[in-house]
């Protein structure tokens, strides 16, 4: 390990999955003050900052660190939907290596459950009646978020054969987890007939294929090697990230089975020097259970197209060998808009050994792999035990 | 394609910046436009200032407006306004004859009977005088 190798040292969740009282900046600042404490670092030490914000509005990175207060020397508002925190961590380790920071924070808040109630995916969204750029060839339709993801399976379905059986065996799998945490918003069992009894939203998406809608917000404390040694916490090394774009809208999706995660995830695991095989937990964003299957063939878990075969031969679900989502995922737990900083805390709860009941065993690499947009931008990251 | 004006038009409207606003008024006139690279040949949709495959200047061409469903969903529920109403509608990606996809509403049948592969035909919805997006029918 070399001295300015990128480690993350602190980890901390605001209140989810409903948690009124707090606003969005409300829900950075609680996050941190837990990453604080988790990790022992000092808020003066911080002069790095990633934030891709909630509202969209492009001051939304400067905005949060003016109500920080943090006194960055490196700042990145970098957003690509909810894989944005994935593309921090590639960017947040190239500034540790080249010495641009020192202490990097990844923060995340929302109150999205609070402010606009349970319809994300159906939700109308923007109320301008006049409409540019890439959205325009689609608003006219009237499309809501889950649809865009409807189109996604129905393709898939047609090319491979997948079932809604085997995608429901997703939503079935993280339930489970999600009964083992407390906090998560849905933790009574699920079977893949409640999933397939559930009310059509978008064929052939099913009300139970879709993620929850939470409160929520997370901080990621980021350092080097050199640094994180002094530090109480079992270091967690970011060993390989990567991230790419093919399209942003639905509609420019130009091979709707597959995901730019054909292209990064082989990047992360080259410069992590490791296979999928060697893999022992993934936090998968989970928005609805295409989304899982898309990325786990193309992360390359399994070929293209068997991805339905896989997931319905239990590997994903707790006591099989490739565990996912071990805090109940988004279809279960917590989904406050952008949960790929979610992805990154469970992932470094579980290589600490911080995993409670859901402790998956000897854990030592995990994968986390999130998407932004309609599976538009993926983000991976390989994180090891320190 | 034929041109069809609704008596009245609620829901969302484009906003086209020069390069995009010939496709809408085409449109209008039954044309159904998408770009094509005189440098590489590429073909695009939608249109843009530059060629996504090597950056030229794309030039118009005119498509036959016959396709099939590349992939569909059929929408039953959706809180936007002017849109619930229609609840259950069909939403598609159509894949053209020349080989650019796009996108739009599909009616003309029952939304249980669309399948991927549908034969299907663009006809024009005029929005507003002198601007019409395509919808889709069964061929």
């Amino acid at each position: 390990m070399a001295a300015r190798d990128p480690v993350i040292v602190g980890i901390g969740l605001s209140d989810y999955p409903k948690a009124p009282h707090l606003s969005t900046l409300e829900h950075h600042a609680q996050a941190l003050q837990r990453a604080l404490a988790d990790s022992g670092v000092q808020k003066g030490d911080i002069d790095g900052f990633l934030c891709a914000g909630v509202s969209g509005t492009s001051d939304d990175a400067v905005m949060a660190a003016e109500y920080l207060g943090i006194r960055h020397r490196y700042i990145d508002s970098t957003m690509t939907g909810g894989a944005a925190f994935e593309f921090h961590v590639q960017h947040a380790a190239a500034a540790l290596r080249d010495g641009l920071c020192e202490m990097v924070l990844v923060s995340y808040g929302s109150d999205f459950l609070s402010r606009m109630g349970r319809t994300l995916g159906t939700a109308s969204f923007g109320s301008s009646r006049r409409v540019s750029g890439g959205a325009m060839w689609e608003a006219p339709y009237g499309l809501p978020l889950v649809g865009s993801y409807a189109m996604v399976a129905q393709r898939h379905i047609f090319e491979f054969g997948t079932t809604s059986e085997q995608l429901a065996e997703i939503a079935v799998g993280v339930r489970e987890y999600a009964g083992l945490n407390p906090l998560a918003m849905y933790r009574d069992p699920l079977s893949v007939d409640d999933v397939l009894s559930s009310r059509m939203i978008a064929d052939p998406l099913h009300k139970l294929d879709c993620c929850v809608v939470s409160d929520g917000g997370g901080a990621v404390l980021m350092t080097t090697e050199e640094r994180a040694r002094d530090l109480p916490q079992p270091g967690v090394r970011v060993l390989g990230a990567a991230g790419g774009q093919t399209h942003w809208n639905i509609s420019q999706m130009g091979d709707f089975t597959r995901s730019a995660a054909q292209q990064c995830a082989p990047e992360a695991f080259g410069r992590a020097g490791v296979t999928p095989a060697d893999i022992d937990t993934i936090q998968f964003y989970d928005s609805f259970t295409i989304t899982v299957l898309v990325m786990l063939e193309d992360c390359g878990f399994c070929a293209k197209g068997e991805g339905g075969p896989f997931v319905a031969e239990g590997h994903l679900k707790r006591g099989g060998r490739l565990p996912m989502n071990t805090d109940g995922g988004g279809l279960s737990a917590s989904h406050s808009g952008m949960r790929g900083i979610f992805l990154l805390i469970e992932a470094v709860r579980q290589l600490r050994g911080q995993g409670g009941e859901a402790q998956v065993p000897n854990c030592e690499l995990a994968l986390c792999a999130g998407s932004g947009g309609y599976l538009s931008c993926i983000g991976t990251v390989i994180l090891g035990r320190g | 394609m034929e041109v069809v004006r609704p008596e009245a038009w609620h829901k969302p409207l484009p906003d086209p910046d020069a390069t995009e606003r010939p496709f809408y008024e085409a449109a209008a006139r039954g044309e159904l436009r998408f770009q094509q690279c005189p440098a590489c040949a590429h073909r695009q949709f939608y249109p843009r200032a530059l060629c996504t495959a090597c950056g030229a200047a794309p030039e118009w061409a005119i498509a036959s407006g016959r396709g099939s469903v590349y992939t569909f969903t059929i929408l039953r529920q959706y809180h936007a306004e002017h849109f619930r109403d229609e609840l259950p509608y069909v939403v598609a990606m159509i894949e053209l004859e020349e080989g650019v996809k796009m996108f739009g509403t599909l009616t003309g049948c029952e939304p249980e009977a669309v399948r991927i592969g549908l034969p299907v035909e663009a006809y024009a919805v005029e929005v507003e005088a002198g601007t019409a997006i395509p919808f889709w029918r069964p061929a």
